[in-house]
C-alpha cells in the first residue's frame, strides 16, 4: 500500500476530530509501545465472516501466534476458525516464490473447503518484498471462479485502528454491492408488518452477544441484512448496500464504511451502542426514527418499555450490591463511552476512563456522559494505571485482556471487556450477565485472602517503589500534556484526588 | 529409526508452529528482571504477548522496536537503539533480550552492529547485558528460537573462563540448560531432584522462578518476576558439571562448553523410567552419594503406576503433534508403555526426529496431523489446545501438551518429568483412556421378551 493510500484512509471527513492531531493515531515509540498492528486490526474486523477462507500471506508469526484466539462465534459455518497461512519460508522470501505460493494456497483452500470467498491478508514481509497480491487475487478469482479479496494490511502500515479501516475499505471496494439480498420467504414475514433492512457495522458477536439482540430485531420486523462482521456470511456482506440504515456499533474504526455507503448508496448512518439499557433502547429508537415508519416506531417504543421494565426488575436485586461502587474503566478506546452508560445504568460510579486510543469525539462523549469532573488517563503504562486505581480509590478495574493479569497480580477485582472475553454483555439480557460478572469479582472472598499477610509474616502487600522501574510504555514525564479544561491527568500537577472523589 | 517426511503444501492449514521470536522471548522470560524486545512491527510483539499471557495467565513483559512504514522503508536502525535506551532507562532490566523478526530480517538488519552502536551512544547502560539473536519468522519454530536465545544469553553474559582453571570451584553447583519442552512445573521438579542429592542447581533459563504463577509482594514489576539471576550466569564456569535437557540446545551447550570447559551431560528428555534412571545415576555420581531413599521410593511408585496403567496404555494408537524435543520425549514414553505412535507431526526438521519411536515423522501442520491420525486410527491425540477442534473432528480425546494451552487452567505447570512427573503423565493418559472407553453396542436378542425395557431405554429397543 502506498503512503498516500494510508494517508487517505487516515483522513476521515466524517470524523469530527479529523482536523486535529489524532491521539489515537500517534506514531509508535520504539521500546515504549503497546498494542497491535494494522494486520491485527484487519483480521479482527473480518475474521468473524464465517464462511470465508481467511488466508494470512506471510511467515508463521502472523497466523501461527494468533489464530484460534478470538471470542467471536458463528451460528453456522466454522470455516473461519480454520487457520490458513502461506507460512513463507526463507527460500520463498529470497527466491521470490511467495506470490506463487499464495496462488497455489488459494487453490488449496478452494479445493479443500469450497469457501464462499477467499480473503487474503497481506503482512509485512510480502509487502516489503513487493508481492502484488491484488494481481494474484484477481488471477485466482478468475481461475477458480470464487471471489478472492485482497486485504493489504501489513503490520507496519500502522495501528490496529488503521487495520480496521483497511478491512472496511476492502469490503467497500470489492464486496459490498455485488449481490442482491435473497428474497424473504413469505412465511417468515409477520402479517401486517413491513420488514426493514439494516446493517450493524462493527458488531463482532463476541461470545455470541449478537444473539441477545437478534430476537428483538426479529420481533420488530427488522432484518439485519449483515453485521460487519459478527456471525456474518459472505453473501450478506455483498448485499449491505440494500440497507435502509447503517448502525455503527460503538466504534469509530469502520466509520469509513458507513460514510462511503452513504455517499454511494445514500444510506443514512448513526453511531450507537448495545451496552447498557439506556443505550440499547436509544439505538433501537434511532433505527426506527431513521427508517421513518410510524408503525415501527410505535412497536419499538412498546418493546423498549416492556424490555426495560423486565430487565430493570431483574436487575433490582443486584443494584444494592453494585450501586456506588467505583469503577476505573480502561479500554482500548472504542468501548470507553459505551460501557460508561451501561455502568451508570447500574448506579456505579465511573471515576476515570482511559483515553489513550480514543478519538477526540469519543473523549467528548465521555465528558458528556461523566460530567465535568472526569478523569482521563492518557498513559498506557501499568504503573500509572495501578496508581490511578489507588488514588481514585477504585473498587474495580474494567479493561481489556492485556491488563487482566496486571490487575490480578496487584490483587484487584477485574472485568475483561475485550474480544477474548467469554461472556456477552450486549442488549438487555447482556446486562444480566454483566452484573453477574461484576458482582462475582467485586464480592469475591479471594481478595481478602490474598491481601492478608501470612500469619508468620509481619508485612502486608507492599506497593512498588520507583526503584522497581516503570514499564517502558508508561508516559514520559516531559510528554505529559497539561489537563485541558476540566480534564485532569492522574499523576500530573493539576490532578486532585479529593476533587476526583 | 523414523522416516522423516516433508510434503510441502502451498498453504499451512491449522498451524502447529509458533514463531521463532516467540520462542526467543520465552527463553528471555526465564532470566530474572529480563526484558525481551522484538525488532519488528508492533503486531509481532502484540501477538506473541497475547500468546504467552493466555497460556501462562501472567503479565508478560515484551517490548517492540515499533517499525512503522517510514522505518521499514528508510531504516529501522534508530528504532533499535532508541528501544534499547528506553527499556534500559525506564524498566531497569538486568538483561535485555533482542530478537529480530521476519520484517527486520527481510529489511536486512545487522543486529550485532546495532548493539555495538547502542553501547557507544549509551555507555551508562554498559552494566546491562544485551542478548541479540537472529530469529526471522520465516525459519524455525518456537523451539529453535528458544534455543537461539539461550545461546545468545550465554554468549552475552558468560565470561570465557577456560584458561582460569575454575572448573569445579563450586563443587556442588550443577548448571542446567533446560529446553523449551519443559514447563515451569518440570523445571521446578528437576531442581528439586538435583537438590535431593545435596547439589546446587542453576537453571538457565529458570521458568520455574519466573512463570510458575506466584503472587509477589509488589503490585507490579515491569520486567520478569523471577528467573535465573544474571549474576549467576557469571558463575557457570565454576560449576562441577552442566546437564543439558533437550537436543535442540546443542548449539547453546556447545557455547557454554567452549566458554567454560565445564563437562556436560546431555539428555533428550526426562520422561520415562530409563531417562530418569540415567539422570539419577549421574546425580549420584556427581554428588558422590548414594541415591536418597525418597528418590528410590519415587522410582518404585512409578514402576507401580506403569504396571497399573499398562492396561490403558498398551496397544493404544496415539497421535502426537509437537515441536521436536517434546514430540520425542512424549513418544518415547508412550512407546515404552506399549502404545503405538501412529501419527507424529512436528513443525520443523530436526536431527532428533530420526530417533522418534514411530515409523514416520511428518513435518507439517495440524491438518496433516488430522489426516494421519485418521488414517492410523488414532484413539487419542496429544498436542496443544489448537488441536481441540482436530480431536473433536476425529472423535477422540485430546491430552494437552506444549503451547498454547488456552483452554486449560494450569497447563503451564503440568509436571511430567522425573519419576513423579512421569507417574502423573501416566495417570493423565490412563484416565483419559478410561473416561473415553468405548462400550460394546448393546444388541439384545430379538427373542428376548422384555416389555418394560421399551419404556426404560427406547434407543436400544428400536435396534435391529
Amino acid at each position: 500500500m502506498k503512503a498516500s493510500d494510508i494517508a487517505a484512509l487516515l483522513d476521515e471527513p466524517a470524523c469530527a476530530h479529523n482536523k486535529k492531531e489524532k491521539s489515537g493515531c500517534a506514531r509508535p515509540k520504539p521500546g515504549a509501545s503497546a498494542g497491535g498492528c494494522a494486520f491485527d486490526g484487519a483480521q479482527i474486523a473480518l475474521l468473524p465472516i464465517a464462511d470465508v477462507a481467511h488466508i494470512v500471506h506471510g511467515p508463521i508469526a502472523c497466523a501461527g501466534n494468533s489464530w484460534d484466539n478470538r471470542g467471536t462465534r458463528s451460528s453456522g459455518p466454522t470455516l473461519y476458525r480454520i487457520g490458513m497461512t502461506t507460512d513463507l519460508s526463507e527460500q520463498d522470501v529470497i527466491m521470490g516464490r511467495a506470490e506463487k505460493r499464495l496462488f497455489h494456497g488459494i487453490k488449496q483452500a478452494v479445493e479443500q473447503y469450497s469457501p464462499a470467498a477467499v480473503f487474503v491478508y497481506n503482512t509485512c514481509v510480502p509487502a516489503l518484498i513487493g508481492d502484488d497480491i491484488d494481481a494474484v487475487c484477481k488471477a485466482a478469482a478468475e481461475r477458480w471462479s470464487v471471489p478472492v479479496v485482497p486485504i493489504d494490511c501489513a503490520g507496519f502500515y500502522g495501528t490496529k485502528n488503521l487495520g480496521n479501516r483497511i478491512a472496511g475499505e476492502a469490503m467497500v471496494k470489492h464486496v459490498i454491492g455485488t449481490r442482491e439480498p435473497e428474497p424473504l420467504p413469505p412465511e417468515v414475514v409477520p402479517p401486517g408488518i413491513t420488514v426493514h433492512n439494516i446493517n450493524l457495522i462493527g458488531e463482532y458477536n463476541i461470545a455470541g452477544e449478537l444473539w441477545y439482540l437478534t430476537p428483538l430485531f426479529d420481533e420488530l420486523g427488522i432484518r439485519i441484512l449483515c453485521t460487519l462482521s459478527g456471525d456474518a456470511r459472505f453473501h450478506e456482506v455483498q448485499t449491505m448496500h440494500r440497507a435502509e440504515v447503517n448502525m455503527l456499533v460503538c466504534a469509530k474504526a469502520m466509520i469509513n464504511v458507513a460514510r462511503k455507503m452513504e455517499e454511494r448508496y445514500g444510506i443514512p448512518w448513526f453511531e450507537g451502542s448495545f451496552y447498557g439499557i439506556t443505550d440499547t433502547s436509544q439505538a433501537l429508537r434511532e433505527i426506527a426514527r431513521i427508517i421513518g415508519d410510524a408503525d415501527l416506531s410505535a412497536r419499538t417504543e412498546a418493546v423498549i418499555a416492556r424490555e426495560e421494565a423486565r430487565v430493570r426488575g431483574e436487575l433490582e436485586a443486584w443494584r444494592p450490591r453494585l450501586e456506588g461502587k467505583r469503577v476505573l474503566l480502561f479500554t482500548g478506546g472504542v468501548k470507553s463511552w459505551s460501557v460508561v452508560s451501561a455502568l451508570q445504568d447500574l448506579g456505579m460510579n465511573v471515576v476515570a476512563s482511559g483515553t489513550k486510543k480514543s478519538t477526540e469525539e469519543d473523549k467528548a462523549r465521555i465528558l458528556e456522559l461523566m460530567g465535568d469532573n472526569t478523569i482521563m488517563l492518557n498513559s498506557e503504562g501499568a504503573r500509572d494505571l495501578l496508581n490511578a486505581v489507588y488514588e481514585l480509590k477504585a473498587d474495580i478495574l474494567i479493561a481489556g485482556g492485556r491488563n487482566l493479569y496486571t490487575a490480578l497480580k496487584a490483587r484487584l477485582p477485574f472485568l475483561d471487556i475485550n474480544q477474548e472475553r467469554e461472556f456477552g454483555y450486549a442488549g438487555y439480557d447482556g446486562m444480566k450477565e454483566l452484573v453477574r460478572q461484576l458482582a462475582l469479582t467485586l464480592e469475591s472472598p479471594v481478595w481478602d485472602a490474598v491481601r492478608r499477610p501470612a500469619p508468620w509474616a509481619s508485612r502486608a502487600m507492599v506497593k512498588a517503589g520507583p526503584e522497581m522501574g516503570d514499564s517502558p510504555d508508561a508516559e514520559d514525564a516531559e510528554d505529559e500534556q497539561p489537563g485541558q479544561g476540566s480534564t485532569a491527568t492522574v499523576g500530573s500537577a493539576d490532578f486532585d484526588p479529593a476533587h476526583a472523589a | 529409526m523414523a522416516e522423516i517426511i516433508r510434503h510441502p503444501k502451498a498453504l499451512s492449514v491449522n498451524p502447529l508452529k509458533a514463531s521463532a521470536p516467540a520462542g526467543a522471548a520465552l527463553a528471555f522470560l526465564g532470566i530474572n528482571r529480563g526484558m525481551p524486545i522484538f525488532h519488528g512491527s508492533q503486531g509481532c510483539t502484540a501477538f506473541a504477548k497475547v500468546f504467552f499471557v493466555r497460556h501462562f495467565r501472567e503479565p508478560v513483559p515484551l517490548q517492540t522496536t515499533a517499525m512503522d512504514q517510514v522505518a521499514t522503508v528508510m531504516s529501522a536502525d534508530d528504532n533499535v537503539i532508541q528501544a534499547l535506551a528506553t527499556v534500559c532507562g525506564k524498566s531497569k532490566p538486568a538483561l535485555v533480550g533482542l530478537a529480530t523478526t521476519g520484517l527486520a530480517e527481510t529489511q536486512g538488519t545487522d543486529i550485532a552492529r546495532l548493539v555495538r552502536e547502542f553501547r557507544a551512544q549509551h555507555p551508562q547502560f554498559d552494566h546491562i547485558p544485551v542478548a541479540a539473536v537472529n530469529t526471522p519468522d520465516f525459519s524455525g519454530c518456537l523451539e529453535t528460537g528458544y534455543a537461539a536465545a539461550l545461546k545468545g544469553i550465554l554468549d552475552a553474559a558468560v565470561p570465557d573462563t577456560t584458561a582460569a582453571g575454575v572448573v569445579g570451584k563450586r563443587k556442588k553447583q550443577v548448571n542446567l540448560l533446560l529446553g523449551a519442552h519443559l514447563t515451569p512445573g518440570d523445571v521446578e521438579a528437576i531442581k528439586d531432584w538435583v537438590e535431593a542429592f545435596g547439589l546446587r542447581p542453576v537453571a538457565v533459563p529458570d521458568l520455574a522462578d519466573s512463570l510458575d504463577g506466584h503472587l509477589i509482594a509488589e503490585d507490579f514489576i515491569p520486567v520478569t518476576l523471577g528467573g535465573t539471576p544474571v549474576s549467576e550466569l557469571a558463575t557457570l564456569g565454576e560449576a562441577a558439571a552442566t546437564i543439558v535437557i533437550g537436543r535442540s540446545l546443542k548449539g547453546a551447550a556447545d557455547v557454554l562448553k567452549a566458554r567454560t570447559g565445564v563437562p556436560d551431560y546431555r539428555f533428550d528428555g526426562l520422561m520415562g523410567l530409563d531417562a530418569c534412571d540415567r539422570f539419577t545415576v549421574l546425580l549420584s555420581e556427581l554428588a558422590g552419594i548414594k541415591v536418597p531413599e525418597r528418590i528410590e521410593r519415587q522410582r518404585a511408585q512409578l514402576q507401580d503406576t506403569m504396571v497399573d496403567t499398562h492396561f490403558m496404555t498398551g496397544l493404544r494408537r496415539i497421535g502426537i503433534a509437537a515441536d521436536p524435543d517434546l514430540l520425542h520425549q512424549i513418544a518415547t514414553l508412550v512407546s515404552g508403555m506399549g502404545s503405538e505412535v501412529v501419527a507424529a507431526v512436528t513443525p520443523v526438521k530436526a536431527p532428533l526426529l530420526a530417533d522418534v519411536p514411530a515409523a514416520t515423522v511428518r513435518v507439517g501442520d495440524l491438518d496433516d496431523f488430522e489426516a494421519l491420525a485418521r488414517e492410523g486410527g488414532a484413539e487419542l491425540v496429544i498436542s496443544n489446545s489448537h488441536a481441540l477442534a482436530t480431536a473433536e473432528r476425529l472423535g477422540v480425546p485430546l491430552l494437552r501438551a506444549g503451547m498454547p494451552q488456552y483452554d486449560l487452567v494450569g497447563g503451564y505447570c503440568k509436571t511430567w518429568v522425573g519419576y513423579r512427573g512421569t507417574r502423573q503423565a501416566l495417570f493423565d493418559l490412563a484416565n483419559l483412556v478410561l473416561q473415553n472407553h468405548e462400550h460394546i453396542t448393546p444388541r439384545p436378542s430379538r427373542f428376548a421378551v422384555r416389555p418394560r425395557d421399551a419404556a426404560a431405554a427406547p434407543a436400544f429397543a428400536t435396534g435391529h
